[in-house]
């Protein structure tokens, strides 16, 4: 039994992993066709470092996903505090109602917005051209919130509420307590609520495709409209550095939940 | 005061004395530590007034009041160290740098951790952590002081050095404090004043020994020490009725014939031979208790709990004399009759004692 579970996670870990695997090793390939490995080669890498429009885009996607997933993470920091802070039939209900977008399908969701933005930008602004970077940041922030929301309420629900108390008994205001003692206390979920954030960000097609314009397109709303024709191998390259980029944003984020974890066993002990 | 509609608080009525340390005891439940936290202004109270040397404070925010609070789990800032901790409060008033420092070496002096001031508050153990956090209290000198349950998290012998540390303390800076507990014999060796609560009510004020003395219903009887109650009539003043016996005692000012509570205190009860005795009883139960025996003493079905420095066997029958002065008398209220009956207690001590037996043969 044990030894049929174990190969199944093996398995399990081979199909996931494998589709990752062929699409590094193609961005080594120096033929053309993915189907035969001809030779080692970086050149593909050198290729994707010269093309500056693939770059740009790239540097498109990178500047939404940090502004999305900065702003994301200070406004669902604060959200969280709010929704902490009410009694518990409320805060259910709202933690229900930040959940809901999370499960929406992107495409409505992608959808909704697109259809939001082009009324009030035609509507009420008077815009010919309502699709605009704005928009798309907009709605990356939209769809960051819930993540940060659900990965910072944890960190409320476990920190010693007294904490405050104490703060405000020793001459904190609110505000002032919130940055001197609970900001450190939920630092660990509001970077994990980031780090996550800024993936989702960085991955997301399907609702900026509905939300960009033409003057301000990201990498995967671009590849996209690529793959009618055979993608060329230095896209490969591309997607191996993202690929990396997500991995050790992961394991970085595990990390920093470890060691957070740890030191409050740590302390617990101590206390005892 | 209410709370989701339910009364937590009702009809509390309480002054606190400059230089005075005051302790609210009562079982976990009966609102003493609702109490503290609308002192410390955690919480408003629903109806009532808080008033400070002359001024209402109701909707004072705690960090405008000249208060400070030892929590129960201490609530240390973690991600600061020793030093930082205590000078938090400082800090936070924008005191100068030097201030700062002589005044936190000189509560670090107080609560004897000097040359821990770097050490993180992980590395603590439990008591000195509650000194660091009574040192991150007092270094801000507030008027009052209040804590809660301060040394319910140490064990005993810790327990017991802090008890004489705290009133060290209290005694060297003449600060208020307001302690709140639910162990009596803690409150009632550190106070300068007990206030018994139960229920959201206060049910005796008074200083330590004129609560164990003279304990105004059958609650604060049985909570504040052992304590054997029984029904009786007054008589007339100096005059109980109980067993079918008077008794002269030391208590006036009842109504003819009013039913009352008498309370007798285990340690006062002298064990005479039984034809001396005022009152004959059989031994059912005795368990050593290292300076003195406790015995179970059954007279006419109601179980005693009697205190003694001799060993009685189970079995045996002894008479007692009852002193005017060990006799106390209150008036009956909503406690009468639920607590200071030891039949219930009986069997436990029943089932200790068999096994002593058991290794007498």
């Amino acid at each position: 039994m044990k030894r049929a579970n174990r190969f199944i996670t093996i398995l399990i870990f081979i199909f996931l992993y494998i589709p990752m695997a062929v699409l590094i090793v193609a961005s080594f390939n120096t033929g053309k066709d993915i189907t035969q490995f001809q030779g080692f080669t970086l050149n593909q890498y050198a290729r994707l470092f010269q093309d500056s429009g693939l770059l740009k885009l790239l540097g498109n996607s990178l500047i939404v996903s940090v502004l999305a997933s900065f702003i994301a993470t200070a406004f669902g920091t604060v959200a969280a505090v709010g929704i902490h802070n009410l009694n518990p039939r409320m805060r259910k209900a709202a933690m229900t109602l930040t959940n809901i977008p999370m499960t929406n399908p992107d495409i409505v969701t992608g959808v909704s917005l697109s259809l939001l933005f082009v009324f009030v930008g035609t509507q009420l602004l008077g815009q010919r051209n309502s699709l605009t970077f704005w928009t798309l940041l907009i709605a990356h922030i939209t769809f960051n919130l819930p993540y940060v929301i659900l990965n910072v309420m944890p960190k409320l629900k476990q920190m010693d509420s007294s904490l405050t108390d104490a703060a405000m008994d020793l001459g904190c205001t609110h505000v002032q307590a919130f940055f001197k003692v609970t900001l450190h206390e939920i630092m660990p979920g509001i970077v994990s609520g980031a780090i996550m954030a800024f993936t989702m960000s960085l991955d997301d097609f399907v609702i900026s495709y509905f939300v960009s314009g033409l003057d301000f397109v990201t990498l995967p709303v671009e590849i996209y409209s690529y793959t009618k024709k055979p993608l060329h191998p230095k896209i490969y390259a591309m997607f191996t550095l993202l690929f990396l980029l997500i991995l050790v944003l992961m394991v970085a984020m595990n990390l920093i939940q470890l060691y957070a974890d740890k030191k409050k066993t740590a302390s617990h002990r101590a206390g005892m | 005061m209410e709370f989701d509609g339910e009364r937590i608080l009702d009809g509390i009525n309480l002054y606190f004395n400059d230089h005075e340390f005051l302790t609210l005891l009562g079982p976990s439940g009966c609102g003493k530590t609702t109490t503290l936290r609308i002192i410390g202004g955690f919480l408003t109270p629903t109806s009532g007034t808080v008033t400070f040397d002359g001024k209402v404070i109701n909707d004072l925010p705690p960090y405008k009041r000249q208060i400070n609070t030892v929590f129960q789990r201490y609530a240390l800032f973690p991600h600061l160290d020793v030093y930082d901790n205590i000078a938090f409060g400082l800090k936070v008033a924008k005191l100068p740098k030097d201030e700062i420092h002589r005044r936190v070496n000189e509560m670090l002096e107080i609560v004897s951790l000097k040359g821990y001031e770097n050490r993180s508050i992980d590395s603590l153990s439990g008591g000195q952590q509650q000194r660091v956090a009574i040192a991150r209290a007092l270094v801000n000198q507030p008027k009052v002081l209040l804590l809660d349950e301060p040394l319910a998290a140490l064990d005993l012998r810790l327990r017991k050095d802090m008890q004489n540390e705290l009133k060290r303390i209290q005694r060297s800076t003449g600060i208020t404090f307001i302690y709140v507990t639910h162990d009596q014999e803690e409150a009632l060796s550190m106070s300068d004043t007990v206030v018994v609560m139960d229920k959201g009510r206060i049910q005796q004020i008074g200083r330590p020994e004129d609560i164990y003395n003279e304990p105004k219903n059958a609650f604060v009887a049985d909570f504040i020490g052992e304590s054997n109650i029984l029904d009786g009539v007054m008589l007339s003043d100096y005059k109980v009725r109980f067993f079918g016996r008077v008794f002269d005692c030391v208590d006036a000012g009842f109504n003819p014939n009013e039913p009352v509570d008498v309370v007798i205190r285990p340690e006062d009860i002298d064990i005479v031979p039984a034809n001396q005795g005022h009152l004959v009883g059989t031994v059912t139960g005795i368990t050593f208790k290292g300076l003195n025996y406790d015995i179970i003493v059954e007279f006419k079905g109601f179980k005693w709990l009697i205190q003694t420095t001799d060993y009685h066997s189970v079995g045996s029958v002894i008479g007692i004399r009852l002193n005017p002065e060990d006799i106390h008398i209150m008036h009956k209220s909503e406690y009468s009759g639920l607590f200071g009956d030891y039949s219930s207690y009986s069997a436990e001590y029943d089932e200790l004692t068999e096994d002593a037996e058991d290794e007498e043969e």
